[in-house]
Formats: structure tokens, sequence, C-alpha cells
């Protein structure tokens, strides 16, 4: 038995809803930068399920190429996070806002 | 412009582009460590210009040895332009015009250069003013040596910008400057017309050098009658004729010896220059003589009848040099081109010495100019006072004075020329009020019983002047006495045969008068205008003319200069302003406006825009989010409308 490909995608849509509303509700940058992950992941099973329609390939390899990209987004933007924290003692994306006037 | 010849490498010849070169390092040199030379400046400034004048004689010397029928040499320095087939090159022209200008400018510049020492002594810019000086003198000298319309006018600019350095060398005196600045504009008005004048010879020649154009062969009537009076637009700007001779006066702003150089040595005598280099042009169009003659002639009386009631010592000398100006444009403009350099020669000397002494008189009465608060100098300053009465005889025509020989050739060419009465006629009322100006001249400042304060407690004790300054006049004496002897008469004299291939001949048409006759006709005149001078100034006990309310009618529009300063005034300096004034308006609210306002513009939009930048990350990205719903949306309804679901 096979599970109906709209499923996949519905719990795609809802992994990204929620990623989403994680980045433009929440402050804290780490948890704002694990919701733009579960949106990442989102879109790769949604690349998947539709490779999987397709027959082919493709989908497949473009979430590699994903991953990659967000491996290392992970570690550019932590990087980033961890000398924000140094410098200002906090990680409120709010608070980083000194280039307006 | 026959048997042009190149000297050979080596000849004194060759080297005359060293003439101009000299004095012009020396004011490079002077302009850039002036301030550390101090007082040194003279010296090196007097070298500078004792060198270029050793090197005139000396081109001189050559000259007059070389066989008279191959006296022009051109001298190619450098190539100054090379586009295509057209070459230009700075090229000099030595021939026996140009030495005689050679030694007139350097000879009486020396002389100018050594008087400064002591008049500018104590001169807070005193290298300057001798680097100026410099400079004036290699502008002069470029221009007389040029060997194509276009060299000469290098040198003719030159002599306008340095005019207007020293006439507002004091430039804190508001009129002082204001007097450069009539100088250079007025000029320019001049320079116009020789431009153009280039223009159409350039079109017509193909060329700018003298020894194409002179020739000039083949050219239309109408051509050479253009390029005639549109270079005569030129020297009349330059040699202040009228309409243009309203700078000469004002030009009294500078330091005395500039006046002296301006006067005598550079700058006017470059419109007779040029009209008598361009001399086989103007023999074939009479008509554009005649012209010339009368602007001179026109010019020579109003000048002099100006001079007649002036108060200022240099302003009777200035109208008196535009009025002698005039004469040397009745010669010139009579065909009588030897005649016309014969006077400026003679003139560079006497006008010279007599500003020269009116700037030692200057110097004693501590910068007094009003010759009604002079009188009886002739004890305290000995030396000023003879080489003063040789000047004012000179000028004067009293034989065998320098003056008596060179307007007498003038006045004898304008009775010889047909049609030329009238301004023979003028020229020996003129010849008449020449003598009684300077007689007053001379007897209100020498003469008589002192007019200035010389007993009370701020009492001026006049005194001669150091040896810097009257020996350059002891020498300008024996050249203003002696310089008639260059050509004592009009057929066999020496500068006759001298000139002879550089400037065109003259050929009496008509003898209408006599020629023992015209020598009586112009002493007699000159002999009572001195008279009636002595009458008025001498034997009455002089009351100063001063209160002009008191002048009759025509008196009092002398010496208001016929007020044409006032009608330029109104006619140009009024309209012009007014159009300036209308056009700063434009260009304040149109011009400007419209830059300020797209910098408002963007200013204002940029208020609007920066309250986009919250600062707050989610904030974009919620903006992102729209964005990306906006596109999907688009999308989806565009694919829903080309596949038909949709409407």
């Amino acid at each position: 038995m096979t599970v109906p490909v709209g499923y996949y995608l519905i719990l795609a849509a809802a992994l990204f809803t929620i990623g989403l509303v994680g980045v433009l509700v929440r402050r804290n940058m780490i948890v704002m930068f694990m919701c733009i992950e579960l949106m990442l992941n989102s879109v790769n099973l949604t690349l998947v399920a539709f490779s999987r329609i397709h027959g082919n390939l493709n989908g497949q390899i473009m979430s590699f190429f994903v991953m990659v990209v967000a491996a290392a987004e992970v570690t550019v933007g932590l990087a980033l996070i961890i000398n924000l924290f140094r410098l200002r003692s906090s990680v409120d994306a709010d608070d980083v806002r000194s280039l307006r006037s | 412009m026959e048997h042009v010849a190149t000297p050979d490498a080596g000849s004194v010849i060759a080297l005359a582009w060293l003439i101009p070169v000299i004095p012009a390092i020396s004011a490079g040199l002077l302009l850039l460590f002036g301030k550390r030379l101090g007082t040194l400046a003279a010296p090196i400034a007097i070298a500078a210009i004792t060198a270029s004048f050793g090197l005139s004689v000396a081109v001189f010397t050559a000259l007059n040895a070389a066989d008279p029928e191959a006296r022009t040499f051109v001298v190619n320095v450098a190539t100054w332009l090379q586009v295509g087939s057209l070459s230009v090159d700075w090229k000099l022209l030595i021939d026996p015009l140009t030495a005689v200008m050679l030694l007139l400018v350097t000879g009486v510049g020396a002389l100018i250069h050594l008087y400064s020492v002591g008049y500018m002594h104590g001169d807070e810019r005193y290298s300057r003013f001798f680097a100026y000086l410099n400079l004036f003198a290699a502008s002069m000298l470029v221009l007389v040596l040029g060997e194509s319309l276009l060299t000469l006018f290098v040198g003719w600019e030159l002599v306008g910008l340095c005019s207007y350095l020293l006439i507002g060398f004091w430039f804190e005196r508001r009129d002082y400057a204001g007097a450069a600045k009539k100088a250079f504009v007025t000029n320019r008005v001049g320079d116009v017309g020789f431009m153009l004048a280039m223009f159409v010879t350039f079109a017509a020649v193909g060329s700018l050098s003298f020894s194409d154009v002179l020739p000039a062969s083949g050219l239309a009537t109408g051509t050479v009658t253009a390029i005639g009076l549109l270079l005569l637009v030129g020297a009349v700007g330059k040699s202040a004729q009228i309409p243009l001779y309203v700078w000469l006066p004002d030009a009294m702003a500078g330091p005395t010896p500039v006046s002296a150089l301006i006067h005598a040595a550079t700058m006017v005598t470059a419109g007779v220059y040029l009209i008598a280099r361009m001399s086989p042009l103007y023999l074939q169009v009479p008509d554009v003589g005649m012209v010339v003659a009368w602007v001179g002639a026109l010019t020579a009386l109003v000048a002099a009848l100006i001079a007649c009631v002036q108060n200022d010592l240099k302003k009777i000398l200035a109208y008196s040099t535009v009025s002698q100006l005039g004469y040397m444009f009745i010669a010139v403009g009579a065909g009588a081109y030897t005649a016309g350099v014969f006077h400026l020669l003679t003139h560079g000397a006497f006008k010279a010495l007599l500003f020269l002494a009116a700037g030692s008189v200057m110097h004693a009465m501590h910068e007094e100019t009003n010759v009604w608060k002079m009188g009886g100098l002739r004890k305290a300053m000995p030396i000023t006072f003879v080489t003063s009465l040789i000047g004012w005889l000179a000028i004067a025509g009293l034989p065998p004075l320098s003056g008596y020989f060179s307007k007498e050739e003038i006045l004898a060419a304008a009775s010889e020329r047909s049609g030329m009465l009238p301004v023979y006629f003028i020229g020996l009322a003129v010849a008449g009020l020449t003598a009684f100006y300077m007689t007053r001249w001379f007897v209100l400042i020498f003469l008589g019983k002192p007019r200035y304060d010389h007993s009370g407690p701020h009492a001026l004790h006049p005194h001669e002047s150091p040896w810097t300054m009257w020996v350059p006049l002891a020498v300008l004496s024996v050249a203003a006495a002696g310089a008639g002897l260059l050509n004592t008469s009009a057929e066999g004299g020496w500068l006759h045969g001298w000139l002879e291939h550089s400037v065109a001949g003259f050929h009496a048409a008509v003898h209408p008068i006599g020629h023992s006759t015209l020598i009586a006709l112009a002493l007699s005149v000159g002999a009572l205008g001195i008279l009636a001078a002595f009458v008025r100034y001498v034997r009455r006990e002089p009351q100063a003319e001063g209160a002009v309310a008191r002048f009759p009618g025509y008196q009092r529009l002398a010496f208001n200069k016929f007020y044409v300063d006032e009608l330029y005034q109104l006619a140009i300096v009024k309209p012009g302003r007014m159009l300036a004034d209308g056009l700063a308006v434009i260009d304040r609210r149109g011009i400007d406006g419209a830059v300020n306002g797209v910098a408002r513009g963007t200013a204002g939009l940029a208020t609007v825009g920066r309250r986009l930048q919250t600062g707050f990350v989610r904030s974009y990205a919620f903006a992102i989010l729209v964005g990306a719903v906006l596109i999907a949306a688009l999308f989806i309804v565009g694919a829903g409308v080309g596949n038909g679901w949709i409407g």
C-alpha cells in the first residue's frame, strides 16, 4: 500500500507554515534559525514527493543540493549568532538594528 | 617679401629667438623666486632686458652688413602644431622693420627698467613688478618678431595680458583694478576684429605666414578690403584710436614706468606696426587706407582737444599719445608707411622721456598729479627740467628736434595723397593744438611761481630724483633730440632706405602745396600754439582752471572728454549689465532651481523611503513573504488564465 502523494504535500505545507510563522513571530535568533531549517526541509520533502510522482531522480538530486547549502548556511549563520552574542550578550533579533540611524 | 633667406646656423640672426626668450625666462624666475630675491630682482630683470638689447643691436648690425636686397630672414624655431598637411611653426621674421622695432622695444624698455629701480623703490611687490615688466617686453618682442599673423597674435594677446597686470598693479584701489579691466575688455573688442581678419586670411590664402599672405597676388579686392578693415579694428583697439581709445587715458592707473612702457615702447605701437607690416595688402586697397587715415585724423583731433583742458599731468600726456597715434594712423593710411614708423620711433623716444619726467615730478611732489598744484619746479629739479624741455620741444615740432621731422613727413604725405586734403588740415590743426597743450603742461609744471605748499608746516621740498631715474631721462632726451636725423627727408633719409624692402613705398599723387610752404605752415602753426599757451599761462599769472563750472561750454565739454565714457556707459555697459542681471536670474531660478529641485526631490523621496527600513529582521522577513505570495499568486493566476481555468 502506498501513501497518496497529497499527504506528503500537506505535511510539507504544514511544516513550511510552522517554520514561516516561527521566523515571523519569534525573536530568538536560534529559534528563527531552526524555523528556517524547518522550511528548507519541508521544501526537501516536497521535492522528494514530486520526484516520486514523476518517476525520475531530479527532485531527489535537488534535495541533496539543498541539504549541502543548508549545512553551509548553518555554519555561517551560527557563527554570526555566536559573534553577535559575544558583542551584545543577547540573541534577540530586534536588538540588532544599529544600521537604523 | 622677396628674397626670403634662412640665416646660417650659428649666426646671430639664427639666435634671434633668444631676444624674447631671455626676458621671458627672467620673468618666470622672478615670479617663482621673487620673494626670496628681494631687491636682487631689479638687477636680474635689467640684465635680461639689456641682454635682449645687446642681441637686438647685434641683429641690427648683422642686417646692416647684409646686402640691402637680402635683409629678410626667416628663422624656424620650433614646430607648434602638425596636423596632416597643416604645419604651424614658431617662425621668426627678421627684416629691417623688425630690427628697428626690436631696438625701440629693448632700448626704451631697458631704460624704463632702470628707471623703475628708483621709482618702485620700497614697493611691497617690487620683484613682481620687474617680472611683469620683463614679461611685457618679451610679449612685445614676440609680437614684432612673429613671422605669421598667428605668432604675432600670440604676442598681441600677451601684451594685452601684461597691460592688464601692470595697469592694475596696485589693485587694492578699486578704480585702478577697474581701469585694468577696462583696458583688457576694450582690447578684446579689437582682438575680435584681428581674429576675424585671420579667419578670412586663412580661408583665402590657406596660410597665415607673412611670406604667403603678403605677396597677396590674386586675392579678390573684396577679400583684401575685408582683411584690411578687420585688421584695422584690431589695430584701433591696440593703438587706442576712435572708438576704442577710452582705455588708454585710464591706463594711467598703473605706475608711471608702466605708462611710459605702454605709451612708447610696447603695446600701442603694435597697431601701427601691424598696419605697416601688412602694407603690401593695404597698398592694394587705397580706400581702406582712407578709412585708416580718417580714423587717425579724428582721433588726433579729439584727443588733442581733450588734452588741452586736462589737469592731471599724466592724463595730458595720455591724450597726447592717443593724438600722436592718430598721426601715425594718418601716415600709414596715406600710404607713407616709412613716415608712420618714423613717427613711431621718434614718439617712442620723446613720449617715454616725457612720461618718465612726469614720474620724476610726481616722485618729487609726493604723488601729486594736478598741474595746478605745481609750478616753478625748474630750480628744484634741474635735470628733469632740462630733459622735459627737450621732450616738450620735440613733441611740439620745433626743428631740429625729432618730432619736427617725423610730423613734417606725415603732413607732407597727407597733403600729397589725392582726396586727403581735409585730413592734412586736421593734422595741421592738431600740430598747433599739440604745441599748445604741451606748452601748457610744461609751463604749469616747471615755470612760474610754486603753487604747491612750500612754506607751511607740511611744506613740500621737491628734489631731484636718484640717478637711476635721471640717467634714463638723459639718455632718452638725447634720443628725442637726435632721432630726427634717422630720416631728414622723406625721399632720401636713412630710414627710408632702410625700410625700403620691408614696407611699401610712398608715391605722391598730387602736389597741391609746395614743400617749403608745407614746412612754413607747420612751423607757424606750431609757433602759434606755443605762443598762445605762453600768453595764457605765463604772461598772465595762471589761475587755477580747476573749477569746471567756470568753464565756457566748449571747455567743459572737452574737460569731460566729450562724455564718451558716459556714452559707452549708457550704450554698452548698462545694457550689458542689465542683460547679465537678467541672465543671472535665469541662472539662479532656472538652472540652479532645476538642480536644487532634483536634490530636494531626492531628499523628500528618501524621507519617505527610510521609514521602510525599520531595522527589524522580522518585518523584512514578512515583506519577503508578502512578496513571495504575490509572485506565486501571479504565476498561479497567469497559469490559470493561460490554461483556460480562470476567466
